[in-house]
């Protein structure tokens, strides 16, 4: 077997391992830990889509974490409130049910995704950088001046979603659904990267003009990835709020997007399991670090730094080797 | 007489003071090879970036089949038959030669490429491609990456690339350059067959094969069309001689 499968392996094998050893020695909290980790790995592996395959480095990714974590917000609190969301020209009840939440985030990080991307991929560089930061920062002033929903203070859901047939509030159960989302992303990072579009698009990252030459628009291709990548980040961020039970602005900040970009950098851009790996270490280094010092961000700095200069494959990189290319 | 494949009439492009194409019209007529040649800096390239659609012209049209395309981009210009390859060859280097060539038979198919399924997978992609591949001596590196080929590898690759796509002219920027003499003995050959499925404007510095292979000759200097005319016409073309081929008067 290739070094990255076992490595790959591994790592499922400790994402099933770990949640049931902590419930067995009774540390519920290390099991939201673990979620915490693989709902931002499907953020990330969202991310990774538009990032490693595509070469689009979007700084504004938090836009569509936020926008799945406000859906969740606004859907739920309405529920909750028994306010309906609409009532002209037809009465909308708001809901508690996970899977209507999430086509519903789903549906909206994709029309925001396709409207953004639409817009900053007619720049490419740092000028996409940082015309995606831009609209993330939209998103963010937007939610902190917006007081139906909290404003700045953010929303709380005192109940968790449910799901038909399950009990979500057990944290294995809710953790096994997490796990069940990052699966389903990992499946359709792993189908398009190796479909014809994912040819086409991993072409065109490394030569725009190659892919023109034989008859594809990059532009195109582009866009498709960077809607498919919000998507995925979206359901990431209904999973998001759902763990939390409350949203806020900071899921639009900046610093998300930042962070989502670190998981991708920290595990192997273009690696089916880097953002996977990335979000682990970030969420292992964060619980063990931040016990440590409160400014653990400067060790993750120099870990990034260090990944940067050093091992630009990122931890799977480091591990594996280069990325070997099926054929 | 048929209407010519590929035409240009009046084209003109300025860098600023340098004019780089000089109100040019050529015409490439279905079965031959038109060569271009010209010292360096004359504008070769640039009039090919002005019909294949990377570079806009200032004046004049690109007409191809028949159909002005002066104001379609270079991807639309390919769906519609038009095969360029590049004199600093432009592949994706991180992939594998067949990977490269699979990219080209998608683009042959005009379509969208699809979401699902996978693109090296058996059926029409990857036989289109092997066959391009084949045709070209890289069936034996088809798994190698583009970056561990060598130099004449690439050359080669570029045409494979243009050969998926099934074009109806071919645009090719000084395929010989840099290849040995077997290399470009083989490349000769390969170029001489394939006139007959597609007519090929060759930019091309290597004058014995320009002479072996082409048609018709027409010289560009400073950016204009001094001379056209088959082999022959041109090489007594005093004026040619001169400007290009050193002679002296
Ligand atoms: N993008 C550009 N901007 C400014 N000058 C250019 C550009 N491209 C080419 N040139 C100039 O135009 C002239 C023709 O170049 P080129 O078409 O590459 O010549 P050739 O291919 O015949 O050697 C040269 O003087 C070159 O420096
Ligand atoms: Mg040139």
């Amino acid at each position: 077997m290739r070094r990255e499968t076992l490595f790959n392996t591994a790592l499922c094998l400790g994402l099933v391992a770990f949640p049931l050893w902590a419930q067995a020695t009774d540390q519920p909290f290390l099991i939201t830990l673990a979620t915490r980790a693989v709902i931002l790995a499907l953020a990330g592996v969202g991310l990774n889509i538009a990032l490693g395959l595509g070469g689009l480095v979007s700084l504004g990714h938090a836009a569509f974490f936020g926008i799945g974590g406000y859906a969740m917000g606004i859907l739920a609190s309405h529920a909750q409130n028994y306010d309906p969301l609409i009532e002209w020209p037809l009465s909308i009840e708001g809901t508690t049910s996970m899977p209507v939440i999430w086509l519903i985030a789903l549906a909206a990080s994709a029309l925001a995704a396709l409207a953004i991307g639409a817009l900053s991929l007619r720049t490419s560089g740092v000028y996409f950088i940082m015309i995606t930061l831009a609209f993330g920062q939209m998103f963010y002033y937007f939610a902190i001046s917006w007081p139906a929903y909290g404003g700045e203070d953010g929303l709380s859901i005192y109940v968790r979603n449910g799901f038909p047939g399950l009990n979500t509030l057990d944290p294995l159960t809710f953790y096994g659904l997490s796990l069940a989302m990052l699966a389903l992303g990992l499946v359709v990072a792993w189908q398009l990267a190796r479909s014809p579009f994912g040819l086409a698009l991993n072409a065109a990252r490394q030569s725009a003009m190659r892919a023109r030459t034989v008859g594809l628009s990059p532009y195109g291709l582009r866009l498709t990835a960077f809607v498919i990548s919000g998507t995925l980040t979206g359901l990431a961020g209904a999973l998001f709020a759902d763990l939390n039970r409350f949203v806020s602005p900071t899921m639009f900040s900046w610093q998300t997007s930042g962070e989502i970009v670190v998981f991708v950098i920290l595990g192997g851009v273009a690696r089916l399991f880097g953002p996977v790996a990335g979000a682990v270490l970030f969420v292992t280094l964060e619980h063990v670090l931040g016990g440590v010092s409160d400014y653990w961000h400067i060790y993750l700095g120099a870990l990034l730094l260090g990944v940067v200069l050093f091992a630009r494959g990122g931890l799977i990189g480091s591990i594996c080797g280069p990325a070997v290319r099926h054929d | 007489m048929t209407d010519p494949v590929l035409a240009v009439r009046g084209l003109c492009k300025r860098f600023g003071a340098l004019a780089a194409s000089r109100d040019i019209s050529f015409d490439l007529r279905q079965g031959e090879i038109h060569a271009l040649i010209g010292p360096n800096g004359a504008g070769k390239s640039t009039l090919i970036a002005q019909l294949a659609g990377g570079l806009k012209p200032d004046a004049g049209q690109v007409i191809l089949n028949g159909d002005d395309v002066t104001a379609l981009d270079t991807a639309a210009r390919a769906r519609r038959g038009l095969a360029r390859t590049f004199q600093v060859s432009d592949l994706a280097g991180e992939d594998t030669v067949l990977q490269n060539a699979v990219l080209g038979a998608l683009g042959a198919t005009g379509r969208r490429p699809r979401l699902f399924g996978n693109a090296l997978g058996p059926g029409a992609l990857r036989g289109r491609a092997h066959a391009a591949l084949e045709r070209t001596g890289l069936g034996d590196v088809a798994a190698q990456r583009v970056a561990d080929l060598s130099h004449g590898q690439r050359r080669l690759l570029e045409i494979a690339v243009a050969l998926t796509l099934s074009p109806r002219v071919f645009v090719m920027d000084e395929p010989m350059a840099g290849l040995d003499g077997a290399g470009a003995l083989r490349l000769r050959a390969m170029l001489a067959g394939l006139k007959a499925e597609a007519p090929i404007l060759l930019v091309e510095h290597d004058m014995d094969a320009v002479f072996a292979l082409a048609d018709r000759i027409s010289v560009l200097v400073e950016g204009r069309i001094i001379a056209t005319g088959t082999v022959d016409e041109v090489r007594v073309d005093v004026d040619v001689r001169r400007a290009y081929l050193g002679d002296a008067p």
